[in-house]
Formats: C-alpha cells, structure tokens, sequence
C-alpha cells in the first residue's frame, strides 16, 4: 500500500510543473507587451523597464521560468497588482469559502445521488424511477448559475415569512463578524507557512466558529450554505444517480448476486455486502471527476449568492486585468482537483485490492 | 423483452442494410433519443426561422414599453389593447421572446463550432500521437494530460483572460479545452487498429500513410467522436453560456442566453421573467444535444449502452 502510495505521490510531479507550465504560459501569451498590459495606461517607457527589470521579464524563457518555479515551491505566488499585497493572502482570505461551499455541495450529491441511485436500481421503472432518471437528464442540462438564481427567488421570495425562508446571498447575516484565530490562540508573530495556515482555518467560518465557541454564527454560516451547496451539488447529484443506477442494476443481474439471494441472504446484506461493494469503484471514480464540476459550479455559483471566495475574487480579479491573482487562484484550484483525484485513485486500491498489485 | 421480436426480424434481413441504416434504426427506437431529436428540430427550425417567429427585434428598444414589464399573454387575461410580450421586456425595453428566439441561432452556432475546432485539432494530435508514437506521442498526451489537470471551466476562464474577453476568445477557449478528450478517443483508436491485419493488408498492397489514416483507421474513430462530440456541444453551450455569463464572453447587446441571464440576474427578485426564460431556453438545448448523445451512445456503441434503459 505504502508503495502504491509514494508511486502515485512520485506521478504527480510532472503534473504539477505542467499546471505551473501551462499558467505561467497563459501570462506570457496575453497579446502584446506585458508591462502595458500589467501597467496599463500609466506605462511609460521608464516605468516599462523598471517594471521589467522588478519581474525579470528581460532574462531568457527559461530562466524565468525557473525563477517561477522557485517563487511557486516557496509559497511566493507575486502581488496583487489592484490591491499591491501578496496573492498568498488573497488566497488564505478567500478559499476557505470556496472550499466550504465543496465541500457541502459534494456531501449533498453524493449522499443524495447515492440514495436516488440505489432507489432508482431496486425499484426499476417504478414511478421513483421515472421521477429520478428524468430529473437526473434535466439536472445535467441545467445552467448552475440558473439554478441558484432560481433556488434564491424561491427561498428567498417565494418562501419569505415561512419558515422555509433561507437568506440568498452573504456568507453571514449582517452584524456577525469572525474574529481572527490568530489572536484568539495568540500567536501574532506567525510567518511562512504557519501564518497561513491559521489564516486559512480561521477566513473558514465554520472552522472558526467551532473554535470560537459561537454556535450562533455556526448556524448562521451553515444556513446561508444550503442553497448555494443545493445549486452546486445538483449537476453532480445527477450524475452520481444514473451512474449509481447503472451500475447496480448491471451488477444485480450476474451470478454472484444469485447465489447470494439463493443461500438465503436477506436481501438488505446482498445489496450493502455483495452489490454495493463492487458499485463503489465507478461512483468514486464519478465523484472524483465531478470534482471539476463542482469546483467550477462554486465558482459561479459564489458570484450568484454573493459569497466571499475564489470565484468572485477570480471573476473581479480577470475584468480588472490583475494577472498574478488569476494566476494563483488558478494554479490552488487545480492543484485542489489533482489532490481530490489524488484521494480517488487511493481510495481504489482501499476498495479493490486487485489495483494495488498493478 | 418487447424489443426482442423486430431485433430477430432485423437479424435476417440483416444484409440488405448497411450498418449506418441499422444504427439509424436502433436511434429512432432509442426513448430518449426521440425526445433528444425532437427538441432539436424544434430548436434548428426556430434558429431557421428566428426572423418569421420573432415578432419584435431583438436588438432594437422598443417604445412606449415598461422596462422589465412583466409578460402579458392575451389568451391569459392581458386586455387586448396592450400588445402581446409572452416573456416580457427585458432591462433595455426589448422583447424577451425574440431575443430568446434569435439566441437559439448564437447558442447552436457556439455548439458546433467550438466542438468542430476541437474535433479537428484533437482529432489532428491523436492521429499523430498514434501513428508515430514514441517521443512525439508521449510529449502530445503528457501535455494532454495537464489540460486534463484544470477543471475545464476554470481553464477556460483563465484562457479567456489572457486573449481577453469577448464571444471569439470564449469559444476559442472553451474549444482548446475541449481538445485533449478527442485526442484520446483518436489516439486510442489508432494505436488499436493500426497494427489489425486488414490495415496490415492495405498496408502491403502499397497504401500510403494517408489513404491508411483517412481511410482505415480513421473510420474506426468516429462513433466515438460523433457521441461524445454530441455530448461535448452539451457542454459547450453550457460553459459558453458561463463564461457570458460572467461577462467574460458574448457582448451586449447580442442575444447570448448566458449574457441575458447576467444582466438581469440582479432584477431576479423583481423581474423574475427575465432570468426564468433564458435559463430555460439554455437547459432545453443542452437537454436536447444529452439526450441525443445518449441515444447515439447506446445506438452506436452497443457496447458502451448502459443495461436498464
């Protein structure tokens, strides 16, 4: 297992300079000179040569890159051009939201997928069938961003005055605020990676509010997560149905499952023991690539309930042309999907001790 | 089963039909494959005739119009001296059902050109990938492999950054991300046939690279292309739909159902009508090219159909 482990871990190397590759690609390619496009109209041809001087953009390619990938190893990830301050803040500011709000949204898919899936394969063609596989072809074919405007006019509207009322938009109502953990565990004079880290746990509201003991704003912070977590989840709650569906009704028709039934197994233990265990490899594998999916669907789905996280940052951060910030945010999120799909592949050799000795 | 009877009858006369006939056959039998194509027709008839059912311009304000009016439908009460708005006016005085109409032409042309350029420069990689093989074919499926690393949307939103934004640059991306999957699909294609025997055969008759490519190898490729490729404009639409939505992508004033979402997505409390209908219009497309993909998939690839539908 250890083995496997440190293979998969040495596999990753090339991925993650190709990711480095490919962003610090993406900036070099933005059409014409850089500084003009970095500065803007304040670019004089002295400003130019100082600011190409500051970023080295006067060495060769290659040498640049290196410097690049240096900078990247040490956690420098360049300033902010809008907001002149390390893009490493901006990232312990703003992903904790991010991947609060993935995290809900992968819990409610595939707890319900899952179910839905399992329903839909025992009750074949029932109307709880019918009802899933239609709503799983619909919820493929939704626009995320559609469904949480939708979501937010119902709860928000529709609903308002009942209890079903759910607040659409903020991370938290008006007035709470979080008190940063860092002088709340007292430790002010944090640098490097430390510093960043208790930022991270302590911009997560939930994480923060546990610590803090607020359970006010715990249950302020979960509520205003439900919709967004609902319009995230559901593309991959559709997914994760049919395939779930599929798969167990493949794997309900062959022998084994026969034999099972047929030596007398209540049929609660065929499914749990004998059928659901060989359904799980394809369902991780989907919960892994929806990974994607729901990654983006943050993205655009924090921009719709006005969340405070990469998406938002990302999307003002591109429409005011700050480089280094798109830069940064893209490399976390990516290295985020590798990771997510990093623990998929691992959680197969768990799950199939076949793929271990491979 | 019902089937089991006309797939007998199917057996015998098997030889008059070629087997383009016979997949023609199994899709029009396919459920969902008939709802696919139906939904289709209906949208490439009305991007036909945008300009016959779209009663108001879609770019040009109208007059004497409430700003995001709610819609009025005669039939459903609204007195008949107020002209008819069956999805209202939208937030610069237009007609939100033309403007969906004409959308419908921009949300298909975005579809299959995006996927087109993937198809063709994918297609183009995997085939070099496969025939050549070694360093060439490694380093072509490693880079592959890194686009594969982002999750495609956020790719393409940074892709977007760096041509800047508008619709060309946004297909563009949304085009170069979709590559790498059809890379796959041909290189895998090519390296499984290349060595058969009747490749093999054509090969000793004197056929050069090209005719072996184009002709017997390439053939092999295309049920998976034509599937997942209907699958991909799904997604296509989807993501360009996002990047306009982001204002990443289409311009105003142009009907991009993303981009009209977008606008009015803060009158959504107000003016519900005015995200309702395009979101809807998004989801019917991309419901129609779902279901289609599907139903190729299972007409096709009898292998890759999914037991219980």
């Amino acid at each position: 297992m250890l083995q496997f482990v440190v293979r998969r871990l040495i596999l990753l190397i090339p991925v993650a300079i190709g990711i480095l590759f490919v962003t610090f690609a993406i900036v070099r390619l933005i059409p014409g000179d850089p500084c003009v496009a970095m500065l803007g109209e304040r670019a004089t041809p002295q400003a130019c040569n100082a600011f190409k001087e500051r970023y080295g953009l006067n060495d060769n390619i290659a040498v640049q890159f290196g410097r690049y990938l240096m900078n990247m190893t040490q956690g420098d990830f360049g300033t902010s051009i809008r907001f002149g301050r390390p893009v490493v803040d901006l990232i312990s500011e703003r992903l904790p939201m991010t991947i609060e709000l993935t995290l809900f949204a992968m819990l409610f898919s595939t707890t319900a997928g899952i179910s839905m899936g399992l329903i839909s394969a025992l009750r074949r063609n029932s109307a709880a069938d019918v009802v899933t596989m239609i709503w799983a072809n619909i919820g493929v074919s939704m626009p995320v961003f559609w469904l949480g405007l939708m979501l937010a006019y119902i709860f928000a509207l529709v609903l308002k005055g009942t209890p079903f009322f759910i607040p659409p938009s903020g991370r938290l109502t008006a007035g709470l605020s979080i008190t940063p953990l860092a002088k709340v565990w007292g430790l002010n004079n944090l640098t490097g990676f430390g510093q960043f880290f208790v930022a991270l746990l302590s911009n997560s509201t939930l994480i923060n509010s546990v610590v803090t003991g607020n359970w006010l704003m715990f249950r302020d912070a979960l509520w205003h997560l439900i919709l967004p977590a609902v319009a995230v989840g559901t593309i991959p709650l559709a997914v994760i149905a049919r395939m779930t569906r599929s798969r167990l009704l493949e794997i309900l028709g062959q022998d084994y499952i026969r034999t099972a039934r047929a030596k007398g197994l209540v049929e609660r233990l065929v499914i749990a023991r004998h059928a659901m265990r060989n359904a799980w490899i394809p369902i991780v594998t989907i919960i892994g690539l929806e990974t994607g999916s729901l990654l983006s669907g943050a993205v655009l789905t924090e921009t719709v309930f006005a969340l405070p996280g990469v998406g938002t940052a990302l999307v003002s951060a591109i429409l005011g042309r700050d480089y280094p910030v798109v830069q940064g945010f893209t490399i976390v999120i990516a290295f985020i999907f590798v990771f997510v799909n990093l623990i998929v592949d691992l959680s197969y050799a768990y799950l199939d001790p076949r793929i271990r000795l491979d | 089963m019902a089937t089991d009877v006309p797939v007998l009858i199917a057996e015998t006369t098997y030889q008059r039909r070629t087997p383009a006939v016979e997949a023609l056959r199994r899709l029009s039998r396919h459920r969902s494959a008939q709802v696919g194509m139906v939904l289709l027709l209906i949208l490439v008839l009305t991007a036909i005739f945008a300009s016959v059912i779209a009663p108001y311009d879609p770019i040009k304000p109208l007059r004497d119009v409430k700003r995001r009016a709610a819609p009025c439908i005669h039939l459903l009460g609204c007195p008949q001296d107020q002209p008819q708005h069956i999805f209202g006016i939208d937030g610069n005085s237009r007609d939100l059902f033309s403007r969906i109409i004409f959308g419908s032409r921009l949300s298909l042309q975005i579809g299959f050109t995006t996927i087109t350029f993937a198809i063709i420069i994918g297609g183009f990689l995997g085939a070099i990938a496969g025939f050549q093989g070694g360093w060439l074919d490694n380093t072509i499926m490693r880079v592959m492999d890194v686009l594969l690393a982002f999750p495609s949307l956020l790719l393409a939103i940074a892709i977007v950054t760096a041509l800047g934004t508008g619709l060309i640059n946004a297909l563009l991306a949304i085009g170069i991300v979709s590559i790498p999957v059809y890379a796959r699909i041909v290189r895998a294609s090519v390296i499984s046939t290349r060595e058969l025997e009747f490749v093999q055969a054509s090969r000793a008759l004197g056929a050069s690279p090209m005719y072996l490519l184009f002709r017997r190898i390439l053939p092999n490729a295309l049920t998976p292309l034509i599937v997942r490729g209907t699958l991909g404009i799904a997604t296509a639409i989807l993501d360009a739909a996002a990047l306009s939505f982001l204002g990443l992508g289409a311009e105003p004033p142009r009907p991009e159902w993303g981009l009209m979402l977008g606008e009015e997505r803060n009158s959504v409390f107000n003016a519900p009508h005015l995200v309702f209908f395009p979101g809807v219009a998004i989801m019917f497309t991309v419901l129609s090219f779902n279901l289609l993909g599907d139903g190729l998939r299972d007409a096709l690839d009898p292998r890759l159909a999914q037991p219980g539908k």
